[in-house]
């Protein structure tokens, strides 16, 4: 990239660095991306399945369904910090979002009195604006991701104790929660609005399906706020040098707080769009869905030390795994390889970012 | 030579500091003249990172005033002691080696533009800005590249520019020179001049006698939390000052 300004310094010791050697070109991301299209071609020779519409369709909905979580991940790697509850929040948001959608259908119910009717044939009837319901069941599964991302980010920017831990630890609360307020038993959204929830969390628009819309807007969102704005550059200041960040005057406390925030909001819409798939919210939902997203941010390039990362390696390291799956399923490969595979993916992914850095 | 009947840019009185029964600093009166560099050499455990603490509103003293550009000033937090115009060029730089220069000059103060509700970073304002500071510090550095990549001297260009984003009037330096190559020690001492041409005031915390003798008007000699010597730098020597520090020869 050429200077764009007339330059007061003329660089005469120091060279100007190949534009192959930097940004995305000589990122973890860069290599995996080739990675993944090299994978593609290979999908379509060994295939004639791969590349068909259906498929296609088959291969996006299902990465988009951990994507949406892996972008949240990745802000709090990019901090150096790690959350471990996804899993369980993607599970308790949908939880509670199903079971307020089903409270407030319920005519009989106190909350319901305030929504629906009964009608004189005995159907119920929706009292004010359509969609009202779902709006407010959705904004309860994500309030209650909200109150989650709150508490790990206080603990472990305000208290200090350690990401790993605290996240541990809320992984085991908001499952065991989920547990208690559904007895065990899952539950189902249901009532008048149960249909355009459906549509909202599975539907498709023109062949697209709807959460690979959501996966784009969001990825582009987290692309800008990353990169042009304060908040962005303190979140890899923050990553690249804690004290440093703090010397400068950052407001890391509240920084490292908004992280958490957002990583549990991603995980809360992340499972209320997986339960719009499902038909139902089971209380086992998930289980181990973390380490799924945590593998996809890895293997996108996010490092785990803090101070890289982004949503394009995001999502590339999901789409990677999701192809490797759906890929094993064509060639008919018995799926209990898939597991095996993405473990020494993930160490690979790493290994030749070491290599690389180690050459240059 | 700083000019003898300015205000001094900083002025100390009676400083003292206790952390419980520890006394750390005792009794300091030190005054700095705009575009005067002041050398502050002591043993470890003399007391400098203390009173350099509490200059840079780490610290409050629990006895005695501090004066700034002749204003009586109270800091609570670091912040408050930038905001009249104290740096500090601290010992590892306080970097982000993952962020470009140019951002890592701006940290915490970005330019921004608005776009409506929403206000992004002004990159090629940085960029423009970054580049017009290390001009002015004769350091070849691109502020586009990554701080990573980069030696020991630009590094310090970069941790210096930062200084001088705000124009700022007093710069503590944090050993700056130690850990670094030689040409990048005849670079940092550069980039000292620069700022002295400037008007600024600069605190040098070094261990090393040649660089203090090279760059400074004047050295302030601290042993057991006290200031020990004061003295133009002509007036002393390499010897003097080690007798000084180790407690060889009590005050000067």
């Amino acid at each position: 990239m050429a200077m764009p300004m007339e330059s007061p310094i003329t660089f005469s010791n120091v060279g100007q660095i190949k534009w192959w050697q930097r940004g995305i070109f000589a990122s973890q991301t860069g290599y995996v991306l080739l990675a993944l299209a090299l994978l593609l071609v290979i999908m379509h020779f060994a295939s004639p399945y791969f590349f068909t519409e259906g498929n296609m369709q088959n291969v996006a909905k299902n990465f988009s369904f951990i994507a949406i979580a892996t972008l949240g991940v990745t802000f709090v790697i990019i901090t150096g910090g790690i959350d471990l509850s996804v899993g369980s929040m993607m599970c308790f948001s949908a939880m509670i979002t199903s079971m307020v959608m089903t409270e407030l259908s319920a005519p009989g119910s106190p909350a319901g009195a305030l929504f629906v009717h009964m009608a004189a044939d005995g159907k119920t009837v929706v009292a004010n604006v359509p969609g009202l319901i779902l709006l407010v069941s959705i904004l309860a599964g994500l309030g209650v991701a909200l109150i989650a991302g709150l508490v790990n980010g206080f603990c472990i920017a305000v208290l200090g104790l350690s990401p790993f831990v605290t996240t541990l630890g809320m992984l085991s609360i908001v499952r065991g929660l989920g547990y208690v307020v559904s007895n065990g038993r899952g539950s189902f959204p249901g009532g008048p609005d149960a249909d355009y929830f459906y549509a909202a969390t599975s539907g498709d628009v023109l062949g697209v399906p709807v959460p690979f819309i959501y996966l784009v807007i969001l990825a582009l969102t987290m692309a800008v706020v990353l990169h042009h704005t304060s908040f962005g550059r303190h979140v890899f200041a923050l990553g690249g040098n804690e004290k440093a960040a703090e010397l400068t005057g950052i407001p890391v406390v509240r920084v490292k707080i908004e992280v958490y925030v957002i990583c549990a909001l991603a995980a809360g819409l992340q499972g209320i769009i997986i339960s719009g798939w499902l038909g139902s919210a089971p209380a086992n939902m998930a289980t181990s869905y973390e380490l799924n997203v945590i593998a996809a941010a890895v293997i996108g390039g996010a490092n785990l030390a803090g101070g890289i990362g982004g949503p394009l390696g995001a999502i590339v390291g999901c789409v990677l795994l999701e192809v490797i799956r759906n890929g094993l399923v064509l060639a008919q490969v018995s799926s209990y390889w898939q597991q095996t595979l993405v473990g020494v993916i993930i160490i690979l992914a790493v290994l030749v970012d070491r290599i690389r850095s180690r050459m240059t | 030579m700083a000019n003898a009947d300015s205000t001094p840019v900083l002025e100390l009185t009676g400083i003292g500091k206790e952390f419980g029964a520890i006394r750390a600093l005792h009794d300091v009166d030190l005054q700095v003249l705009p575009g005067e560099v002041v050398g502050l050499m002591g043993d470890n455990g003399a007391g400098k990172s203390t009173l350099v603490k509490i200059i840079a509103g780490n610290f409050r003293p629990s006895h005695g005033d501090i004066r700034f550009a002749g204003n009586p000033v109270h800091f609570s937090r670091p912040v408050d002691a930038r905001a009249v115009g104290i740096e500090v060029v601290y010992q590892d730089l306080a970097l982000s080696d993952n962020l470009t220069a140019a951002a890592n000059v701006f940290l915490g103060r970005e330019l921004k533009r608005k776009f409506g509700p929403i206000a992004l970073l002004d990159h090629k304002a940085m960029a423009a800005r970054a580049l017009e500071l290390f001009g002015e510090l004769r350091s070849e550095t691109r502020p586009d590249d990554l701080v990573k990549q980069m030696s020991g001297g630009q590094r310090q260009a970069v941790a210096i520019a930062r200084t001088r984003l705000s124009n700022a009037r007093l710069v503590m330096m944090d050993e700056p020179t130690a850990a670094i190559s030689v040409r990048q020690v005849e670079q940092v001492l550069g980039l000292i001049h620069r700022l002295k041409e400037q008007g600024v005031a600069v605190m040098l915390i070094s261990h090393r006698m040649p660089d203090v003798f090279a760059v400074c008007d004047r050295v302030v000699v601290m042993r057991r939390g006290e200031k020990r010597a004061d003295k133009p730098i002509h007036q002393t020597s390499p010897e003097e000052v080690t007798a000084l520090i180790t407690g060889a020869k009590e005050a000067a």
